[in-house]
């Protein structure tokens, strides 16, 4: 904590070790300092795709039902978001259809912004695997915006430039709608399909007010098109079946109203594809200036016959590429809208998946609903019926959770810059190095008043600007489950004791938790000018809970917990620090006396039975390797929405396919431009195809900052390298980050390999060392560097526009200028 | 008193200086002198290269690339127009090591010493050349105490401060100017060289009051041979040039002189 | 008298000198196991040439060379570098090569029609030891591969399906003589507590194939030379009949 020589606690001064007593009286003091003065919309919580399942029950729980704060976003936010809203947009329900055995059925693999090669080498040696298996039939295409080590298996490579997936995605289906009518699957779409789409005119998700203080002169020609953007030739054509035209002003009326979406008709959506010619999209995509255009049209045939060929099973895989988008939602929903065209979806082999890049986004950041939007099983906040059914499950009074949704990640950032938030906490993430535009978020956690607590094991660039910091164990010093990107959740027990004083975030958050009674958060508050969270207390008193009662005997130690013995059978001869304390004694800590996982988990659990997220109990994930969910009669799903594999399609009786996911399945119908008023429309059990266009990123390549940069990871770094840079073999291997670059780029600064250079944005500026050969090879044009290395901390550079629907960062466009160091 | 010891002192100062331009060069990139006493690259435009190292590649049947040859010629010519043992007087860091022996020797007056003939070095000098075409490799280079002593203080030393301080114990307990005057074939070679002296010291017999100061201090004092006998300048290529005898003498009978006056 | 026996002494000292000197030489010479800079010629002829003035460490931007210590079993005074300690970069414009003044380093070895092309470099050449390496046990490894400047040139990746597993492939590295360079990035990324990727001299890590075979199916542009005579070796030599007539 940083204390100055009196102990009290200074923001100017040093770090100094305190006990976990005085942390926590600290972290109190300064959260309810911030808590009183600005209500629950005052504090936030950066949370996490590495939170175990459990602690992201405890968080959720903690924040949302006990201090009635909707803002806890995870990491998950710059991930997994875009992906997300694209299956509950498409499906009504999160998460891939199919499972990683995909791979070994499919004849096709296409890579849409997925360097699998570095980032899931697991499952790049099953696609090898497979495509060694029929290396004739079988074909592997990689879509990137530069070359990658999938390459070097691809049958195929098309490099494209930053942005226009958006528009080979529709030339792929202006192909198959306008030449290949035949391939589209009519039965399949006709039964369990309609064409919808939404808005465009809504914005990039950064600030709407491009004067605000915060920022730079330089930096607010880009903000400003938050606002309005002038159309250009390209967009112009690519929206033309809107009607507007190159030089119009595009005011983004629709920034608040991004996730609308209605249904049209099919010849309005075969409108919306016209302009998508291979000469359209040819000349817009190619990525490489010295390729041949014809050489590059042949590319992009070939590509739509993979896809188009009847009987051809085709397996998409897209990780940060898509995500990471300033259009990413949109993205997501073009890849569902080919294949549902096709019939392609809900096969073996037939599955467009989306990739994870976190051990638990899908299982704890997006299942349990670590989202400042989320509940549990993909329930929201904003919906009655959902926060009802979560107040009972969790045994609160009607009325306790928070209707109005949260800060989502960089929201929480901008607040603190604002001032609006002034208690944050950080758990198994590391939110200063992995936010884009650093430098402003930098400045708010130092120069702010504001208090920002950081559980941290190995300390990063957020320890760093923290005020507090707490040791804090690691996975295999808990008990704890994971969920993957195929559904497939998986637990542990504890095996060793923590290292040194640090303790779990389950109990640093229930420790916590003791420190407020009912009293303290159960009262009125008000969050914005229309809503106002009702006192609870009085129901509270009619449901056996007193004023004086903590959090924790409410939320964590109630009557159901202790029904959750430890020992427990399950647990013989391991360790549970959290139940039993250890041989540390840490503040004399004895344990709860109870199995606080198994009770966290058993009662999150229910929140999915019966609702298409059925989870196993907690005893059989220890007997067996991880299930697929829904878990239904103690078996796993392989494929959902396909009644062969999947009991709930079967229950739907519909034939084979049920895309019975049940969120936003009421629409209005109407033409290309909007909805009819006063029209709805029952899409239960369908799958939506999305009509959407190709746009261009708010910031570009200019003459002042001539070049792309593209940002992302290696395969020896995790993140933001807090551990893997620590590693000596991974630090040898790989020991810094370096910005890899055309020779042609390099030449023309007159920058050798190995010799530093600038690269500067609007934004900020960082050096690094020139590298123009090795794994990746850039287009002339384009530079890439990867993010985990603080000492180059690129996301001083980058840029924090959004998808305005996932408001998940691009991390993968802006323009920058080089310069020698 | 810094007469007396005006030649010393400016001795001392070239050789301090042209081993710290080497140490700048080598080790923050300064580009006056980089490379060593073996070959080395003068403001980043002239090559210099130790004549007797070419010498001795030679004798193994190899040809130099032309930067090192013709580096090799200029610093030739430059010594022999010199005369004289120059290098060794003013330029070779040994040097430094071989005075600190002679003040050991000195401070703890030590007079014992062998005295075996100065010109062993000669024979050591074509020893040397002999083993390099035999062994193919040039021979002196691989166990010579300049290079050792040069790379010691820059890069790793190795059991190269063994060559040097054997050189020093030789030197202080065995034969006094031991090294330098005896065995070094690198002297050896330059005195061959330095026979034809630009500059070289003068003896005037008539000043000369039989002192001999001269020749206590002189570390080659068999260049001196005229002394007490008759006027004459220093003929022999052994001299190193150093000025002691110029600075010990108080009557002036020895000074520098050009050949031509 | 005393001149003939001063004499025999001096040259018996000369001659019991020499011969220590040369037996010493002999062994420091001996090829040591040792990578030289790009474009170093040959080690023997590396050895003869080198004047040991460290111009090549001093050009050298990633402080990659170092010059041999005397007693440290490499050639004292000579530059060379240790892959596992700090790698050769492959700088394009080669200046430990360019500041060479013996040619001990060739700038001609490391050029194509008077341009610099480090891509010519020989330094050494990289050998896998596929035991130990963690990619040829079926995990994805691959961090030599992806650090090589020469990339699918120097370094390929053979691929071949996991049985064992059934599922996976492995994905390992291969090295071509014909491109690696030996400049030793691979040696330094290796995983693994020892590199199972490392750098040896060439000289010691390559073969030489006999001239009795030739690639038919490539055209080398060489005529096939007339085969030399049989060597003989033992069963060869003598006469036939003798052979048959000696009995068992």
């Amino acid at each position: 904590m940083r204390v100055n020589d009196q102990g009290v606690f200074d923001k100017k001064a040093g770090f100094k070790p305190v006990t976990w007593k005085r942390a926590f009286d600290e972290m109190e003091k300064q959260f309810k300092k911030s808590y009183n003065e600005l209500g629950p919309t005052g504090i936030g919580i950066f949370g996490s795709g590495q939170y175990t399942i459990m602690e992201g029950v405890a968080a959720v729980k903690l924040i949302k039902a006990g201090f009635r704060s909707n803002n806890i976003d995870p990491n998950a936010r710059h991930c997994m978001a875009s992906a997300v809203v694209a299956f509950m947009q498409t499906f009504g329900i999160d998460e891939p259809a199919g499972n990683y055995d995909d791979v070994h059925y499919t004849d096709t693999v296409v890579l849409w912004g997925a360097n699998m090669a570095e980032m899931h080498p697991v499952l790049w040696s099953k696609v090898t695997d497979r495509k060694l298996s029929d290396r004739k039939n079988v074909k592997v295409v990689n879509l990137s915006t530069f070359t990658n080590r999938c390459s070097n298996l691809a049958d195929l490579e098309i490099i494209f430039k930053p942005g226009t997936d958006l528009a080979i995605l529709n030339y792929i289906a202006r192909e198959i709608v306008y030449n290949k009518p035949e391939s589209i699957d009519w039965d399949f779409v006709n039964n369990n399909c309609a064409f919808v789409t939404g808005p465009v005119d809504i914005g990039y998700g950064m600030r709407n007010n491009s004067k605000h203080p915060s920022f730079d002169k330089k930096e607010q020609d880009t903000v400003a098109k938050e606002v309005s953007k002038v159309i250009s030739e390209d967009e112009a054509t690519a929206l033309s079946a809107l009607g507007v035209k190159a030089g119009d002003t595009m005011e983004m009326k629709s920034a608040d109203a991004a996730m609308k979406h209605w249904v049209i008709t099919f010849e309005d959506f075969k409108k919306g594809l016209e302009p998508y010619t291979l000469d359209f999209v040819a000349k817009l995509a190619k990525g490489k200036p010295d390729e041949s255009i014809d050489d590059f049209k042949a590319k992009l045939s070939t590509l739509a016959n993979l896809y188009i060929e009847k009987g051809r099973k085709v397996t998409s895989f897209w990780t940060m590429g898509f995500n990471q988008h300033i259009r990413g939602s949109w993205i997501n929903e073009m890849i569902y809208m080919v294949h549902l065209l096709l019939g392609k979806q809900s096969e073996p082999g037939n599955s467009p998946f989306s990739l994870t890049g976190q051990p638990s986004a899908c299982g704890t950041a997006r299942e349990v609903g670590v989202f400042s939007h989320r509940l549990p099983s993909d329930m929201v906040v904003d919906n009655p019926k959902h926060r009802e059914k979560t107040e009972k499950l969790w045994s609160l009074p009607a009325g306790t959770l928070n209707p109005v949704m949260g800060s989502h990640y960089m929201k929480i950032m901008r607040d603190l810059e604002d001032g609006k938030i002034k208690f944050v906490w950080v758990q198994v993430n590391n939110p200063w190095q992995n936010s884009a535009n650093a430098n402003h978020w930098i400045k708010a956690a130092r120069e702010m008043d504001n208090f920002i607590v950081v559980s941290e094991a190995y300390p990063g660039i957020s320890a760093k600007v923290a005020d507090l910091i707490l040791p804090t164990a690691m996975i295999f010093e808990k008990w704890g489950a994971y969920g993957n990107a195929e559904r497939r959740t998986q637990h542990w027990r504890q095996q060793v004791t923590p290292y040194g004083k640090a303790m779990s975030d389950t109990w640093q958050l229930v420790e916590f938790s003791k420190r407020f009674t009912l009293e303290d958060v159960w009262k009125e508050h008000k969050i914005n000018k229309d809503v106002t969270l009702p006192d609870v207390l009085s129901k509270a008193a009619e449901m056996g809970y007193k004023k004086t009662d903590t959090l924790y005997d409410v939320l964590f130690a109630n009557k159901k917990a202790h029904e959750y013995k430890w020992p427990d059978p399950v647990g013989t001869g391991c360790a549970n620090t959290e139940a039993a304390g250890d041989k540390r004694n840490v503040e004399n800590f004895k344990g709860y006396g109870f199995f606080i996982q198994k009770y966290l988990w058993e009662e999150y659990r229910a929140f999915g039975l019966g609702d298409g997220h059925d989870l196993a109990d907690f005893d059989t994930y220890h007997k067996v390797r991880g299930l697929k969910w829904p878990v239904v009669d103690g078996k796993e799903t392989n494929w959902r929405f396909n009644s062969e594999y999947d009991p709930y399609a079967k229950k739907a009786n519909r034939g084979k396919f049920a895309f019975y996911g049940k969120a936003l399945k009421e629409l209005p119908s109407g033409d290309l431009k909007g909805p009819q008023p006063q029209t709805k429309v029952d899409l239960s059990n369908k799958a939506k195809i999305f009509l959407r266009y190709y746009m261009e990123p708010p910031e570009m390549p200019n003459t002042e900052y001539p070049l792309w940069l593209t940002t992302g990871r290696v395969l020896e770094h995790w993140h933001s390298g807090t551990m893997t840079m620590r590693v000596p073999e991974l630090y040898r291997a790989v020991s810094e980050a370096l910005c890899f670059i055309n020779q042609n780029d390099a030449k023309k600064i007159g920058a050798k390999d190995g010799e530093n250079i600038w690269i500067e944005s609007r934004r900020g500026k960082v050096k690094a060392r020139v590298e123009t050969r090795g794994r990746n090879s850039m287009p002339e044009g384009l530079i890439y560097v990867p993010w985990f290395d603080e000492n180059v901390f690129i996301n001083k550079v980058t840029l924090d526009a959004t998808c305005p629907l996932s408001k998940e960062t691009d991390f993968k466009k802006c323009a920058v200028k080089i310069y020698k160091a | 008193m810094i007469k007396n010891y005006r030649f010393t002192i400016l001795r001392r100062l070239t050789q301090i200086t042209i081993l710290w331009l080497f140490v700048m060069g080598s080790v923050y990139g300064l580009t006056v002198l980089r490379g060593n006493y073996s070959a080395n690259r003068v403001l980043g435009v002239l090559t210099l290269a130790d004549p007797f190292a070419v010498l001795q590649i030679l004798a193994t049947g190899k040809v130099v690339a032309t930067a090192a040859l013709s580096g090799a010629i200029i610093v030739l010519l430059f010594y022999a127009a010199l005369g004289g043992r120059v290098f060794c007087g003013w330029v070779c860091p040994m040097s430094l090591i071989t005075g600190i022996g002679n003040l050991l020797r000195k401070a703890f007056k030590i007079t014992f010493t062998y005295n075996p003939a100065n010109d062993i070095r000669y024979l050591i000098l074509i020893l040397t050349l002999f083993v390099s075409v035999i062994t193919q490799v040039a021979a002196f280079e691989w166990i010579s105490p300049i290079g050792a002593l040069h790379r010691g203080l820059i890069y790793e030393v190795g059991y190269g401060w063994m060559i040097v301080a054997s050189v020093l114990v030789f030197d202080v307990f065995l034969v006094n100017h031991g090294f330098c005057g005896h065995l070094c074939p690198l002297g050896g070679f330059y005195s061959l060289i330095g026979r034809g002296n630009l500059v070289k010291p003068y003896y005037e017999h008539d000043k000369c009051t039989m002192c001999m100061k001269c020749l206590k201090v002189c570390p080659e004092r068999q260049v001196l041979g005229m002394v007490g006998h008759n006027s004459a300048s220093v003929k022999s290529g052994e001299c190193i040039q150093c000025g002691q005898c110029v600075e010990v003498c108080a009557d002036n009978a020895i000074t520098f002189k050009s050949r031509f006056s | 008298m005393t001149d003939r026996r001063q004499f025999l002494g001096q040259a018996g000292l000369m001659v019991t000198l020499g011969l220590l000197w040369t037996n010493y030489m002999i062994g420091a010479r001996a090829e040591a196991m040792i990578l030289r800079p790009p474009g170093g010629l040959p080690e023997r002829s590396f050895q003869q040439l080198c004047l040991k003035c460290g111009q090549c460490v001093e050009a050298c931007p990633f402080d990659t060379l170092r010059l041999a210590a005397i007693g440290d079993g490499r050639p004292a005074g000579t530059p060379y570098f240790v892959p596992r300690e700090m790698p050769c970069k492959m700088c394009k414009d080669i200046p430990c090569t360019v500041a060479c003044p013996s040619g001990a380093l060739s700038v001609e070895a490391v050029s194509t029609n008077g341009k610099l092309d480090i891509n010519l470099a020989k330094m050494g050449l990289a050998v896998v030891d596929r035991n130990t390496c963690v990619a040829y046990w079926g995990l994805q490894c691959d961090a030599c591969y992806r650090v090589c400047p020469l990339i699918d040139k120097a370094i390929t990746l053979d691929l071949f399906r996991n049985e064992r597993t059934g599922k996976h492939a492995f994905i390992a590295p291969i090295v071509d003589s014909g491109h690696c360079t030996g400049c030793g990035l691979c040696e330094r990324a290796c995983i693994n507590d020892k590199a199972s990727i490392f750098v040896l001299p060439r000289q010691a890590a390559l073969g030489k194939p006999s001239d009795k075979y030739l690639k038919g199916w490539e055209d080398t542009g060489i005529d096939p030379k007339p085969l030399p005579a049989p060597a003989k070796n033992k069963k060869a030599a003598g006469n036939a009949l003798d052979y048959l007539n000696k009995g068992f």
